[in-house]
Order: C-alpha cells, then structure tokens, then sequence
C-alpha cells in the first residue's frame, strides 16, 4: 500500500478525475440551471451527443479546439431547440421528449459518423493545453491541475457565474421564479415561456460543451455514442445538488475520481475491479439519502408546463 | 404560443353536431396511434433518401426478415416475450405516475442472478419445478431492486427519477461483479456464467424456436390489463397516479400503494430478464447490456399505458428491432438507425397528442359544454 502516495499515482490520479469531471460539471450546471427554471431535461446524454459530434467536427476540418467546443455548444442548443419547442412552447411531457430526444440523438450521431467516417475513428492530436507559469512546476498538482486544457478553468468560472447570477441578479430570480411559482412571475409581466426557453438553450449549450470535452480533448475522436451514461450522472448531480451549482464542482470531482480511480490504482499495483469503484460513489448517495432521510428538495413546478390561467 | 388556454371561443357555432363525430372518436385512439407510427416511417424513409439508400427496400427488408421469414418472425415472437414484461413492468409504475428509469438495472441483475444459478437449480430439481422457480426468483431480485427507490419517495418524497438512476448503475455495476466473481465458468474467453443445457431452457412451442417465455409474457399482460381496469387495487394505483392529493382524501394509503406499484414492476422486469436468460441467452456475458429499458419507455407511451395496446405495439417493435438487424446490415448503416426511428416515433406521437387535446378543447368550447379537458389530458 505504500506505494500508493507516490508522484505518479497522485498525478494521474488528479489528472484523470479532472479529465472526468469536467464533462460532468459542465453537463451538472446545464441541468441545474433548466431544473431551476423547471424543466427536467431527461435528454441531457443527448445534447451531449450532438455537442461531441459537432465539436469534434469543428476540431477535426477547421483545426481549433475552440472553434471545435463553440460548435460543441452550437450542437448541445440544436439539441435543446427540440426540448424548447415540443416541451416549453407546445407544453408536451418532458420526460417522454427527454427519452426521445436520447434515443434520437444516439441514433443520429451514430448514423451521421456511420456516413462520414464508415468504419474509420480519425483522431484529432493538435490540442493544446497551457500551462501556468510557476504554479505548473509543484509537484502533483502542478503536472496534473495546471497542465490543462484552459476550457477547465473556464468551467469552474462558469459555475461560479452562474451561482451568482442565481443569487444576485433579476435574471437569476426570475429563472428560479420559473420553477417554483411560474404563475407568480407570469403575474410580475415575465414571459415564463422566455425565460425557460433560455434556460434550456443554456442547459443544451453547456451539455454540448461538455459532449465537446469528452470528444475533442479526453477521447481525441469521435465514438458513437461515446458519452457512455455521463449524461445521466449529470442530471443525478444535479438533482443531489439541489440547485445549489457550487456543489455541482464538489460533486463532479468525487465521481470524476470514482471514473478513474482504477488507472491510479493499477499504477500503483492494487487491482480493485473498475464495476466495484464505480459502483462507490453512487452506493454512498444512497446509503447518504438513506441515513438522512431529508425530504429531497426540488423546485416545485419541476417537470410541469405552465398553462396560462390554470391553477 | 401562450394563449392556448385562454383562448376566446373564436366561432361559436349555435348548434354544434355532435352525432357525425361518434363512429370518429372510436377510432380516434387508433388513429391517434397510427399517424405517429406512419410519420416516423415517413421521416425515416427521407432520412434514408438523403444518405442515399433506398427507403423502400430498407423496409422491405425490416418486413421480409422481420416477418416473411419463418426464423425471422420467430425470431420476432422471441424477442416480443422479453419486450412485453418489461413494458408490463413500467405500465404499472407509469399508471401509478412513478417514473421508474432504472429498469436495465433491475433487469440486468435479474438476469444476472438467474443465469448465475439457473444451471445447477434447474439441474437438480428438474425443470418442471426449476424453470418456473428461477423466473420467481429473477421476479423477486428485480423487486429487490426497486425497494430503496420505493422507501425513500414512499416515506420521504425522495425524486424516484434519481434514486431508480442511480440504481440502475449500481445494478449494471452489480450484475457485472456477480457474473465475473461467484458465477464466473473457468471457461476461456468473455467472463461469462455456466451455460445452461439447451435441453434445459424453456421449452420450445409445437417444434418452433419460440420457448415458452410468450405465454408467461401475454398470459401476464392480460392479467396486467384485468388489475389495472377492473380491480380496487388498479383503480387506486390509477388514482394515485393522476391526482395524488386526491388519493390522500380518498383515504387510499400512498405510501403502501407506492412500494406496491414499484414491487409490481421490478418483479415484471426482472422476470423479463429472467425469461431472456432461461428462454434465449442461457448465460449472462460479462458487460451484457441491451438496453431494453428506455426502449421501452415510448413504445408504453404510444399504447397509451394500456396493456393490450402495448402487445400490439410491442409486436411492432419486435419486429422493426429483429428486421432491422439485418435490413441495417444490408443497407451498410449502423444498428443505431432504428433508434432515430423511434426516437422521431416518440416526438410524433407527442405531438399528436398535443393537437389532440387542442382539437378537444376547441371542441368543448364549440359545444359551449365545458369538459375537463385540462391537466389531466395533458398528463
């Protein structure tokens, strides 16, 4: 077991839990701000979907990974104009477009890269990554937290954004206004069908980004349906955050560290089965859930249209 | 787009006729099914246009090996065994407005389990006792599997769509540590569990390839559909379902109506699972996972939670999937193009429904005899 702390294990350790979270956060603070808003976007994996291919397109023939992750969101909002449409304007059942909306966008994308690509996976190699001066020469945490692509940092600065933007500003009240009384906000003179049409156009965004990090900067390629479930953990971290977007950070980083922990631990010559580690994090949500038993909280309009004049 | 509702009654005929409408709104629920199913097909077909493949023989192809065939539609009624229980299993959730989304955890570690022991259970107490003792015993784990998520949105109001998600990967992760841990064979290749004999599995109808596992699947959507339209027990489950404050004024006890209807549909699942293992798979391969589950989900959509409509929904659905194994592979596209079907099924069918209820509520306008075509419609 001694040879667990050293250098390189911590550092690939740290690394991977950051190559594995940032998909998440990104995924978690999107759903986050559509939950707050009222929406339950079940087709978050989806978003992430066209986020990964259209980012990865962008990467591949236009060569930034900028230009890629720009498209990336592009993608996750072409995604999220469906949501928009068919839940927020015509008001349909959230959850059954949500597993539409997945299914969909696994098919198309793979269908898409089936004809683009037939049966070849081209790699993008030309990501660049900064590092921090100075700070990037500390030992483990400088190979691996200050040697990343800067769309990282950028992460942490949009959950910080959007935290205040919560808290401080009328747009951010009226978003959460949305989601719990979107008959008190349509009385204040606000369009509630505007406001949560934003809000799922900024969740598909961020989703997109997200699907975008997993294709152009973690993987390297394109794989149909690549995201592997990281949707889905998005919107359970969202759900354990509670709206809360700070913990989305503390969140994403425990389960990008159960996603690759198994590396590490061969690294360091402990082999631990990778279903036991990732089974870990969610057998604590619940035996956590289940211990302290508080009453979840979640806005109270959630998943529910808002019909002008009912209620 | 906002004013739906409050919309003026725009032609406000004095006498609304409403006798020609009869004969329609009988059929209504039909049509209301089909035009989606055709649109999809429509929209797919355009899709296949434009990749350049040819629409027409695409479906041909999904109907002929799907269909025509006779390995193909047994291949069809096979598969529909697995399909029914697990779209029985999210009915009874559904209706009780119960979002259970973890049912490839329940199913997998139903399936998981049975596979696991199966070979030496039905070895040693022979088949007449073992088989339909291993597909009660993959009912219970996939019960099992939903009590944590019960418990917790019965007692402490606790989202079902988290906790069953998460369950659901737990499962997943479970079923993979089962099989490459205590029911791993010493056999070479894929971690797998025991084979079971072929001259173990279900048995096979009248000298065909379809096993048994279709009447357990039908004989229990029947018994699905009398409980949940002409039983207490599916008229309350039905009422928790639509009006929850409701239910609670009826004196109706929703806690136990929630673990009731959870249970009920784990134990549909995980007989699913159980009768894919004990009829087609005979063992379960290490990081198997056919994702039967959100599948599911809009098929017992577009059946309207009705559990006859299901059979004939998931017939089509069998179908489409087995046919569309080879017609993908005819037409060099990926087996994820049937999803793309259905994932447009599901947003047709949505939208069908939304002009539904708007005809219905610019009808009861017309008529100037308010029904209560509000939320409960739209649900």
């Amino acid at each position: 077991m001694s040879n667990l702390l050293t250098e390189p294990v911590l550092t690939a350790l740290v690394a991977g839990a950051l190559l594995a979270m940032v998909p998440l956060m990104f995924a978690a603070l999107g759903e986050s701000i559509s939950e707050r808003a009222g929406v339950l976007n079940i087709g978050l994996e989806g978003m992430m979907l066209f986020g990964a291919y259209a980012g990865f397109n962008g990467a591949l023939y236009i060569h930034s990974s900028w230009i890629g992750l720009l498209l990336g969101a592009f993608g996750g909002m072409l995604a999220a104009l469906v949501m928009v449409v068919l839940c927020v304007w015509m008001r349909l059942d959230q959850i059954v477009v949500g597993v539409g909306l997945f299914l969909f966008a696994e098919g198309v994308t793979s269908l898409l890269h089936g004809a683009q690509f037939g049966d070849s996976y081209p790699r993008i190699d030309h990501v660049s990554e900064i590092e921090v001066p100075l700070l990037s020469k500390i030992p483990v945490l400088g190979e691996s937290v200050f040697h990343q692509h800067p769309i990282v940092y950028v992460g942490i600065a949009a959950v910080f954004l959007v935290h205040w933007m919560l808290r401080r500003t009328s747009a951010g009240l009226n978003l959460r206004a949305a989601g719990e009384t979107p008959s008190a906000l349509d009385a204040a003179g606000v369009d509630v069908t505007r406001t949560r049409t934003l809000a799922v156009l900024a969740c598909g965004a961020l989703a997109g980004i997200g699907g975008a990090y997993l294709s152009i900067i973690a993987a390297g390629s394109f794989t149909p349906m690549m995201t592997q479930g990281v949707g889905f953990i998005g919107i359970v971290l969202a759900m354990l955050a509670r709206g809360k977007v700070m913990w989305v950070i503390a969140l994403s980083f425990l389960f990008g560290i159960s996603l690759s922990i198994s590396t590490a631990l061969q690294l360091a010559g402990v082999n631990i089965s990778t279903d036991v580690i990732q089974m870990l994090p969610y057998v604590t949500v619940i035996a956590v859930l289940l211990l302290f038993a508080r009453r979840s909280y979640l806005p109270s309009a959630l998943a529910l249209p808002y019909f002008r004049g009912e209620r | 787009m906002s004013n739906v509702v409050t919309e003026p009654p725009v032609v406000a005929p004095v006498e609304a006729p409403p006798a020609p409408r009869r004969p329609l709104t009988r059929l209504e629920p039909v049509v209301q099914a089909i035009v989606p199913v055709l649109l999809s097909i429509l929209a797919s077909g355009v899709l296949l246009a434009i990749l350049g493949r040819d629409p027409f023989a695409f479906y041909g192809n999904i109907l002929h090996n799907g269909l025509l065939t006779d390995f193909g539609v047994q291949q069809s009624i096979v598969r529909m065994a697995t399909l029914l229980l697990l779209a029985g299993g999210l009915i009874v959730a559904f209706r009780a407005n119960l979002w259970n989304i973890g049912g490839d955890g329940q199913w997998l570690l139903a399936a998981a389990f049975v596979a696991g022991i199966a070979p030496s259970v039905v070895g040693g107490l022979g088949m007449a006792v073992g088989l339909p003792l291993m597909i009660v015993i993959g009912a219970v784990v996939g019960a099992a599997w939903t009590i944590v998520p019960a418990v917790l949105k019965a007692y402490y109001g606790v989202n079902e769509i988290i906790t069953t998600l998460m369950m659901n990967f737990v499962g997943i992760a479970l079923a993979n540590i089962l099989v490459k841990g205590p029911f791993l064979t010493d056999k070479p290749g894929v971690p797998r569990t025991e084979i079971l004999p072929l001259d173990q599995r279900l048995p096979m109808l009248g000298g065909s390839q379809i096993h048994a596992g279709i009447i357990v699947a039908v004989a229990m959507m029947l018994v699905i559909h009398v409980v949940m339209t002409r039983t207490p027990l599916g008229l309350r489950l039905r009422v928790l379902g639509s009006n929850h404050r409701a239910a609670v004024h009826l004196g109706l006890r929703p806690q136990r109506l929630t673990l009731i209807a959870f249970a009920a549909s784990g134990a549909l699942i995980g007989m699913s699972g159980a009768v894919s293992m004990l009829g087609d798979w005979g063992s379960f391969r290490a990081d198997f996972n056919p994702a039967y589950g959100l599948l599911m989900v809009p098929v017992v959509f577009l059946a309207r939670m009705n559990a006859l409509a299901t059979i004939a929904f998931v017939a089509l659905f069998a179908v489409i999937q087995i046919g569309g194994d080879t017609a993908t592979r005819l037409a060099d596209l990926p087996t994820a193009f049937i999803l793309v079907l259905v994932g447009l099924l599901l947003f047709f069918m949505t939208i069908t429904e939304f002009h539904r209820v708007r005809r219905q509520r610019r009808l009861a306008v017309a008529s100037r005899a308010p029904r209560s075509a509000g939320a409960e419609e739209v649900r």
